[in-house]
């Protein structure tokens, strides 16, 4: 039993990590894709058919570049930089529910590398110490881009943390749980929770993207004054996975946001599915609703950094304390109002 | 209308300081109609031309490399009058006369001929005018899509007879072609 449980978590893990990677990988080519395309250009089409083999001929790249490492004490710190930031990239996701469950041979095997009830405290977490990261990439760089770089990205994270945080509070009022698996099991069929938390969804989703550090709150690495931020002195692979930190980051975040927001595996007529077809057929098909509902979001992510041009840094402040953080208390005291009036 | 306001394209817009009220501050409005735009051109036919596979039409006026010609018999017909010289408006090309000895009747249609004939490649604006100018018909700009290829060497632009004058397998197929 206890064999099992090792081999069935570890193919899940195995399988929710190879998933993450090869989102972010193909995630860059689909950036450089959709720019091109809303910029009426081609894009990178020249390795393999429709250039699918470019993020291979990117990675294979960046291994072959000289590891430059810039003149600072700090040497251990600059190298463990990238590390924490792609190992916290990867581990919220040990917490997302990719599907219901699966019954194979008498087995339910939940789609899920972990269930813990304190699920959403556990993602707060490691979003809080995946700036670390990028802030001990950019201080032990020794260059004053990368300083100010990662003194922008700290203060707009711990800024956005807060909104995000308080619009998660309200949904945690709605279902009285903090287990994502919960969560996404009270969103059956369209009881999705982007139609009870409008406002709660739309905090959610920019805050994501200040986050994720994506435009337009892509302040840390804006090429223009900083000339990359952060990562100004990184070359070959610790680069790349700064690089590579960032998609996988917006590849969860994606998830995060599908999970919470837009019903999970849930889609209309599941229930019916399930009778007709069977459960795993159903559970089947709700994974990939899920995937499809992540890869609207990267969509989204790639589509709002081609439409809408940076914040000023005083402008991203005043948005994250003076707009965001008084809606989202507005947003908890009115859905604690109406759990009263309905309970 | 004021006089102020008149405008003759139809499109001065007077610039107005007006607070924006709350709706405008929000800005949803319009980044909903920037997302609106941006997803128009995802699916806009795309301008970029995949080169090599694709090339871009030339125009039908398109003029290319020069070819001094042959006549039916295959002998040159330049005679080295320098009137294709003197029309250039870029003083590209330069020629050296030479008469005709008994004997080289098949070579040269008339007395004179033209012993050196060289252009500038990188001078020549393509323009044309040595075409129009030549009373013998013997210079033409071709339709040939051939570029003259990048060199690091000057020396190299200046073409001289050997690459000027049409080919004889050339004059050999036309005038098989002609008869």
């Amino acid at each position: 039993m206890e064999q099992a449980i090792i081999i069935e978590k570890g193919i899940l893990i195995l399988a929710v990590f190879a998933i993450t990677m090869l989102f972010a990988m193909y995630a860059t080519l689909a950036e450089r894709k959709i720019a091109a395309w809303i910029q009426d250009r081609r894009g990178p089409n020249r390795a393999g058919p429709g250039g699918i083999l470019q993020p291979l001929a990117d990675g294979l790249k960046l291994f072959a570049k000289e590891e430059f490492m810039p003149n600072t004490p700090n040497t251990f710190l600059f190298v463990l930089g990238p590390f924490i930031s792609m190992t916290m990239a990867l581990m919220t996701s040990a917490v997302l529910p990719w599907g219901d469950s699966l019954v194979i041979g008498g087995k339910t095997i939940i789609l899920q590398a972990t269930d813990i009830n304190v699920a959403m405290l556990y993602v707060f977490a490691v979003l809080s110490v995946s700036v670390y990261g990028v802030m001990i990439g950019g201080w032990a760089s020794n260059n004053k881009y990368s300083l100010i770089s990662a003194m922008r990205v700290a203060s707009q994270m711990i800024s956005y943390e807060v909104a995000m945080g308080l619009s998660i509070v309200a949904l945690l009022m709605m279902h009285s749980s903090m287990s994502l698996r919960e969560i996404a099991a009270n969103q059956h069929e369209m009881n999705w929770n982007v139609f009870y938390q409008p406002l709660g969804f739309f905090i959610f989703l920019i805050c994501s993207f200040a986050e994720t550090n994506r435009t337009p709150f892509d302040l840390a690495e804006c090429e223009q004054e900083l000339i990359g931020g952060y990562h100004t002195e990184y070359s070959s692979m610790r680069m790349g996975f700064f690089l590579f930190a960032e998609y996988a980051a917006m590849f969860i975040s994606s998830a995060l946001i599908s999970v919470l927001y837009f019903g999970a595996y849930n889609y209309p007529g599941m229930t019916w599915a399930a009778e007709n077809w069977g459960a795993n057929t159903a559970n089947i098909i709700g994974i990939f609703v899920l995937f499809g509902k992540i890869c609207f979001f990267i969509f989204l992510y790639m589509w709002v950094r081609w439409t809408i041009p940076r914040f000023r840094y005083d402008q991203l402040m005043n948005l994250g304390w003076k707009t965001l953080i008084p809606l989202a208390v507005l947003n908890i005291i009115v859905t604690a109002i109406v759990l009263l009036l309905t309970h | 209308m004021s006089f102020e306001n008149k405008s003759l394209s139809g499109r001065k817009k007077l610039v107005s300081n007006k607070e924006m009220t709350l709706g405008e501050r929000m800005y949803l409005g319009a980044i909903a109609g920037g997302m609106a735009t941006t997803l128009k051109h995802l699916f806009k036919k795309k301008v970029t031309i995949n080169y090599p596979e694709e090339t871009r039409p030339f125009s039908p006026v398109y003029r290319g490399r020069h070819m001094l010609m042959r006549d039916d018999e295959g002998r040159e017909r330049c005679t080295a009058c320098g009137l294709c010289a003197v029309s250039c408006p870029a003083e590209a090309i330069t020629m050296k006369a030479a008469e005709r000895k008994p004997g080289e009747e098949h070579l040269y249609r008339e007395e004179k001929y033209a012993e050196i004939y060289e252009i500038n490649m990188l001078r020549c604006i393509y323009c044309g005018l040595c075409e129009e100018a030549c009373p013998k018909q013997a210079i033409y700009l071709t339709k040939s899509k051939q570029i003259v290829h990048a060199n690091t060497s000057r020396e190299s632009f200046i073409f001289g007879k050997e690459q000027l004058v049409m080919p004889l397998e050339q004059a050999i197929r036309n005038s098989e072609k002609s008869e």
